[in-house]
C-alpha cells in the first residue's frame, strides 16, 4: 500500500485563483460567506455531489483551486438558482458554479464520463454555426462525441420526437445571416485574445 | 408598435413546437398582437455561461438591440430565454466594462442597446390584457372536473421572478381555475425538473423527474401544466423510465398552460399541438371512466 499524504500546505493553495474568481459577475462577496449551509440545503443535485455547493464555495476561497475543478458538483449544477436566492450574504452561487465551469474547460480540467462539458461545446458550436441551436444537431454532435452506446441509448425517443414532428430530421434552423452573430462572437474573441474551446 | 415581439427561442422550434403552437393559437383569440422577432438569434441558454460569460451576454443582447430597434417588448414563452435575456439586461447595467464591450461590438453590426426593452412572460401579459375576467367571459368549453398539477419549474420563479411575491403567488394556479379545471397542491412548484441533467447524468436527472411525477400523481392529478419547454420535455420524455424505475405503471400527461387554456378556449387540439404529446391527453375519456366507475 502506498500512503499518501492526505492534507495540504498552506503553500500549496491557490490564492490567486480565488481572487480571479471572486472578480467573475455575481461573486464579488465571495470572502463573505459565512458557510452557513443555505445554498447546500436548497440545493437539489447536492445528494450527488462529491463536494456540496457550500464546500466548492470554501474551498475556492481558500484557493483549492485543482479539487473544485476536478469536482463532480460544478457539471452536476443544474443552474436552477436555488441557492443563489437562499444565500443570505449575496453570494450567486449559480454564477460561482459557471466561473468554475469556464474555468475547468479552459484550464482542460473535467471528467470524461460526466457529458454535460461535451454538451456545452457541442451547443456553443452549433450557435457559432447557425446563430440558433437546431436540438437534434446538437444532441447528434454530443452523443457521437461521447460515444455510440449513448446514440443508441437514446434513439428509441429521437424516433418518438421525430414522428410527432418535435425533432426536425433534415432541416437546420439557421438565421439569415449566420456571419453576423459568427462577427459578434469573434470580436469578444478578438478583444479578449483568448480562443473558444 | 406592431405588437409583442415574440421570441420563441430555440427550444419552440423542436422539442417544444406545440408551446409555439398553442401560445400564437391562444393570443389569436384572446386578439393580442405578436409578431415574431426577425431574425432572433440563440439566447446562449446556460452552455453559453459555462463557456464564456462575456459571449454568453452578447448572444442575448444581440436579441435585447433588435427588439429595440423594432420598439416593441419581447414576449419570450420559454423560461429560461426570460431568465437569460433578463440577466443580461440586468448585468449589463450593473457592469458598465461588460457594457461597453458588448455595446462596442454590436455597433459594429449597426445594433444599438438601448436600455431597458421590457422582457415578458404569456403568463404575465395575458393576466394584464386581456386579464383574467376577460378570459372568463370567453371559456367555451370549461374543463370540469380535471384534476392539474401546477408545475412553475425554477426560473420564473427566481432569480428574476415574473411576479412580486415568487412565495405566495397564483398566478399559474389562477389560469388553471379560469379553465374550470381544479388545482391540487402540489408543494414542488418550483423544485427543478433536473434541467439537461436528464442528457447528461441519467441518474440524477431521472430522479428528480421521479419526485416531481410522484408527487403529482400522489395528489391525485390527472395532468401536469408547466411553463416551459425543457420542464415539459422531461417530465414527458423521460417519464416511462422515471416511473418504471420505482414501479408505478401510471402515466400522466404533461401539458402547457397555453395549451390547457387553448382547449376552454375551445380552440381545436391539433391547433394547440396536442398531437405532439407522447402521453395522449383526453379529459373526455377521464371524465367518462370516472361516471362509470
Ligand atoms: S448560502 Fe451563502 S453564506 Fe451560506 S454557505 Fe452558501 S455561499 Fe456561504
Ligand atoms: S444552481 Fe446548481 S448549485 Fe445551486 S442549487 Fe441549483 S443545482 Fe445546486
Amino acid at each position: 500500500m502506498e500512503i499518501q499524504r492526505t492534507i495540504k500546505y498552506e503553500a500549496e493553495l491557490d490564492r490567486q485563483f480565488a481572487y480571479e474568481i471572486a472578480q467573475s459577475p455575481g461573486a464579488e462577496t465571495l470572502f463573505e460567506c459565512i458557510q452557513c449551509g443555505a445554498c447546500s440545503a436548497a440545493c437539489p443535485v447536492s445528494i450527488y455531489m462529491d463536494l456540496t455547493p457550500r464546500r466548492v464555495i470554501a474551498m475556492t476561497r481558500e484557493g483549492f483551486k485543482h479539487e473544485v475543478l476536478s469536482s463532480l458538483t460544478i457539471w452536476l449544477c443544474s443552474s436552477c438558482y436555488a441557492c443563489t436566492v437562499e444565500c443570505p450574504v449575496g453570494i450567486k452561487v449559480t454564477d460561482v458554479m459557471y466561473a468554475l465551469k469556464q474555468r475547468a474547460i479552459k484550464e482542460g480540467y473535467g471528467p470524461r464520463k460526466v457529458l454535460t462539458r461535451l454538451l456545452a461545446q457541442s451547443f456553443f458550436q452549433a450557435v457559432k454555426e447557425d446563430g440558433r441551436a437546431t436540438e437534434r444537431k446538437v444532441m447528434l454532435r454530443l452523443y457521437r462525441r461521447a460515444g455510440l452506446d449513448h446514440l443508441i441509448r437514446m434513439a428509441p425517443l429521437g424516433l418518438k420526437l421525430w414522428r410527432t414532428g418535435r425533432l426536425s430530421a433534415f432541416g437546420t434552423e439557421r438565421i439569415k445571416n449566420p456571419a453576423e452573430v459568427r462577427t459578434l462572437l469573434e470580436c469578444l474573441e478578438e478583444q479578449e485574445g483568448g480562443k473558444s474551446p | 408598435m406592431s405588437g409583442y415581439a415574440y421570441y420563441p427561442g430555440c427550444s419552440l422550434l423542436g422539442t417544444g413546437k406545440s408551446y409555439d403552437e398553442s401560445v400564437r393559437a391562444v393570443f389569436e383569440a384572446l386578439g393580442v398582437p405578436l409578431q415574431e422577432l426577425e431574425n432572433w438569434n440563440c439566447c446562449g441558454a446556460t452552455a453559453y455561461s459555462s463557456i464564456d460569460e462575456c459571449t454568453a451576454f452578447a448572444l442575448a443582447a444581440r436579441n435585447l438591440a433588435l427588439a429595440h430597434r423594432r420598439g416593441d417588448p419581447i414576449l419570450a414563452p420559454c423560461p429560461n430565454c426570460y431568465l437569460v435575456l433578463t440577466k443580461t439586461q440586468r448585468y449589463l447595467e450593473q457592469y458598465p466594462e461588460i457594457r461597453q464591450r458588448i455595446v462596442q461590438t454590436l455597433e459594429r453590426l449597426g445594433l444599438n442597446l438601448g436600455h431597458d426593452v421590457p422582457i415578458r412572460h404569456p403568463l404575465q401579459v395575458l393576466s394584464e390584457t386581456p386579464g383574467l375576467e376577460a378570459i372568463r367571459q370567453k371559456i367555451q368549453k370549461p374543463l370540469k372536473g380535471l384534476r392539474v398539477a401546477p408545475y412553475y419549474g425554477c426560473l420564473l420563479a427566481r432569480p428574476y421572478p415574473i411576479v412580486e411575491d415568487p412565495w405566495n403567488t397564483t398566478i399559474l394556479e389562477d389560469f388553471i381555475r379560469v379553465t374550470g379545471a381544479e388545482v391540487v397542491p402540489y408543494a414542488y412548484r418550483t423544485r427543478c425538473c433536473g434541467g439537461a441533467l436528464t442528457g447528461v447524468v441519467r441518474e440524477a436527472g431521472l430522479r428528480m423527474v421521479y419526485i416531481l411525477l410522484r408527487e403529482a400523481l400522489r395528489q391525485g392529478a390527472q395532468a401536469v401544466v408547466t411553463t416551459c419547454p425543457l420542464c415539459q420535455f422531461n417530465l414527458e420524455a423521460f417519464q416511462d423510465q422515471a416511473l418504471r424505475k420505482n414501479g408505478i405503471q401510471e402515466r400522466i400527461p404533461v401539458l402547457y398552460f397555453t395549451q390547457l387554456l387553448g382547449l376552454a378556449l375551445g380552440l381545436p387540439p391539433k391547433k394547440l399541438g396536442l398531437h405532439r404529446h407522447l402521453i395522449p391527453f383526453q379529459p373526455q375519456r377521464k371524465a367518462l371512466q370516472e361516471a362509470v366507475a
